[in-house]
């Protein structure tokens, strides 16, 4: 469904001695439907670059991005918007992407924006029942602004956009780093019923290999811009290939089984 | 039994607001013993960083303490002026690396010259003397002592941390409080820095650390005692194998549950989700502050507030499910 090809970006600092930072050196995966795929690597990894390529909020350097067999990294206008509805992006901090200025009511009506024309009743029915979708009760806060929510119910926002767009694959930025333990899960439990619900495909960008353990079907381990091993979750922790891998999974604190020497 | 490093009763402190009285942490009971490791787990918002801040009796405006005496290594340290509370108690006997500390660092200056002016306020030692204490510390810890003469954006996140730990534990302080210290880390560095703490308390640099983090495999790989804060209260305590492989409180089975690590018992668990979200500590909930979350929920906890009662094995537990004492 969704096929990155060859991807590269290099950024250029400084303004008089130039300096290059290859971000993401000549990647290549592919989600199918209904996939959950994680892409998992440490800060200055490059996963963060690749998500806002896939998401074509930057354009790569060189490679293509193709979905649904259409080039999308040169796409503009309508076509873009047609990819925006279909491709949707839930990030680390929705604070950030919400205008403070808006209430809740607004921000989710903007999705609309996306979608083809639809009658009042029907946008205020998809309103009301992807908010009861993530676990919100309209009445309590539609009226409200971002900062009235806590950091969970502003990623409960976020993500009743996806209830309202149905968008064929959502990519999610560490859309849990930033919460607590206890409202963690809940969180991650509503991407999951995206992919039961509508057969969405999710793509989790995140430096918890915990995470990406126990919730996806594939991981992806991206090391200083490239993509170092691949596979399904049990068989990479298993037996990891790639020393970065045994690295990272000697390095992570576990909860049943103890380090040596501490 | 042996006297403990630190023993705080009956602590309650509160943050005077306009909207009303916040009481961040309400009447909690801690002991850290010698040579222990002990965590304090808990969510944002539950008050584990005002209890630091009582523990430190490092109480200013809005907070207030209402009750409580803390003992720490034989001294009693509230109560008594915080010009004292800085020549005896601070940098001697505990100190702290707040969460902040990876950017609290003063970026014009070289780390040494913030070492000197730390040792300064508690003795008047040399620029000489400071040098080569803090030479010899570095050995010891097996960092390179050249980084002290560096701007700390000089300095990648992990070393800067150890950086931060090893020249706030100059004066060798019986007890180092850290708050979430590694959660900014990659988990090689965190990894590093885990192991430099231990070693330290091993040495006998500190006697014991008070570990606060809401990551609980960050503490299963090191406490060796943990309290479960919840709400402004200890929900539940014990030793650290007892507590994570049988925990009695309903919000500590939920916490474990909320685990995610590349182990398959936590896979085969799947996603077990709690409903809810921490109280607000303006208004906490009646009764048992975790009632409206609990999938045990009984009458009696809607109505009073169970009591954090000692069981036997060094634990205890504050619920009506395994015991029938309330508060008043």
């Amino acid at each position: 469904m969704l096929e990155v090809r060859n991807v590269s970006k290099v950024f250029t600092v400084g303004l008089f001695s130039r300096h290059r930072i290859e971000a993401v050196k000549n990647v290549s995966m592919s989600v199918r439907k209904g996939e959950i795929v994680s892409l998992v690597g440490e800060s200055g990894s490059g996963k963060t670059t690749l998500c806002r390529i896939i998401l074509r909020l930057l354009e790569p350097t060189s490679g293509s991005v193709i979905y649904d067999s259409v080039d999308v990294t040169k796409l503009k206008g309508k076509k873009l918007k047609w990819y925006w509805s279909r491709v949707h992006g839930v990030f680390q901090d929705p604070y950030a992407a919400f205008h403070p200025f808006y209430r809740v009511e607004r921000i989710l009506y903007q999705g609309f924006n996306l979608l083809p024309r639809l009658d009042e009743g029907e946008k205020k029915r998809r309103v009301y029942e992807a908010l009861k979708s993530v676990g919100l009760k309209p009445e309590e806060v539609l009226g409200k602004y971002p900062h009235e929510l806590s950091g969970g119910m502003r990623q409960r926002v976020a993500i009743a956009r996806c209830f309202i767009l149905n968008p064929e694959l959502i990519v999610a930025d560490e859309p849990v780093s930033m919460l607590d333990a206890s409202t963690r899960i809940g969180i991650i439990k509503l991407f999951s019923d995206l992919r039961d619900r509508f057969d969405s495909s999710v793509i989790f960008v995140t430096h918890d290999l915990g995470l990406a353990y126990v919730v996806s079907d594939r991981v992806l381990i991206m090391y200083k811009g490239v993509i170092v091993e691949e596979g399904d979750p049990v068989e990479v922790m298993e037996r990891p290939s790639h020393m970065y891998t045994r690295r990272l999974r000697e390095d992570v604190p576990l909860l049943y089984r103890k380090w040596e020497g501490f | 039994m042996p006297e403990p490093l630190l023993l705080g009763l009956d602590l309650r402190a509160s943050y005077r607001l306009r909207l009303g009285e916040v009481k961040a942490v309400d009447g909690v009971d801690i002991e850290i013993p010698r040579d222990s490791i002990v965590g304090l787990a808990g969510e944002s918002g539950c008050g584990k960083s005002t209890l630091i801040n009582v523990l430190l009796a490092n109480i200013r405006p809005p907070l207030v303490l209402k009750s409580g005496r803390i003992l720490l290594d034989g001294l009693e340290i509230l109560g008594i002026s915080r010009e004292e509370v800085r020549k005896k108690v601070w940098g001697v006997k505990v100190s702290i690396v707040p969460q902040s500390a990876l950017n609290a660092l003063n970026p014009t200056k070289r780390i040494i010259e913030l070492v000197k002016d730390a040792i300064r306020q508690h003795t008047p030692a040399s620029d000489q003397e400071i040098i080569s204490l803090c030479k010899r510390r570095f050995e010891e810890l097996n960092l390179p002592f050249d980084s002290v003469y560096k701007y700390p954006h000089e300095l990648s996140g992990g070393m800067r941390q150890r950086v931060i730990i090893a020249i706030s534990t100059l004066l060798n302080p019986r007890l180092l409080v850290v708050d979430e210290p590694t959660s900014a880390l990659d988990v090689s560095t965190q990894k590093q820095v885990l192991k430099m703490m231990v070693d330290m308390k091993k040495e006998g640099i500190i006697d014991s650390i008070l570990f606060v983090t809401h990551e609980l495999p960050v503490l299963r790989q090191v406490a060796s005692h943990i309290y479960i804060m919840y709400a402004g209260k200890i929900v539940e305590y014990g030793p650290a194998d007892s507590v994570f492989f049988r925990p009695l409180h309903p919000y500590t089975k939920a916490l474990m549950y909320s685990v995610m690590t590349p182990e398959p018992e936590s896979r085969a668990r799947g996603l077990v989700t709690i409903p809810g979200e921490p109280p607000s500590l303006l208004m906490p909930p009646q009764g048992c502050r975790f009632h409206p979350r609990c999938p045990y929920v009984m009458d009696v906890c809607k109505k009073s507030e169970p009591r954090l009662v000692p069981l036997s094995d060094e634990r205890g537990v504050a619920c009506f499910l395994h015991h029938g004492e309330s508060v008043n």
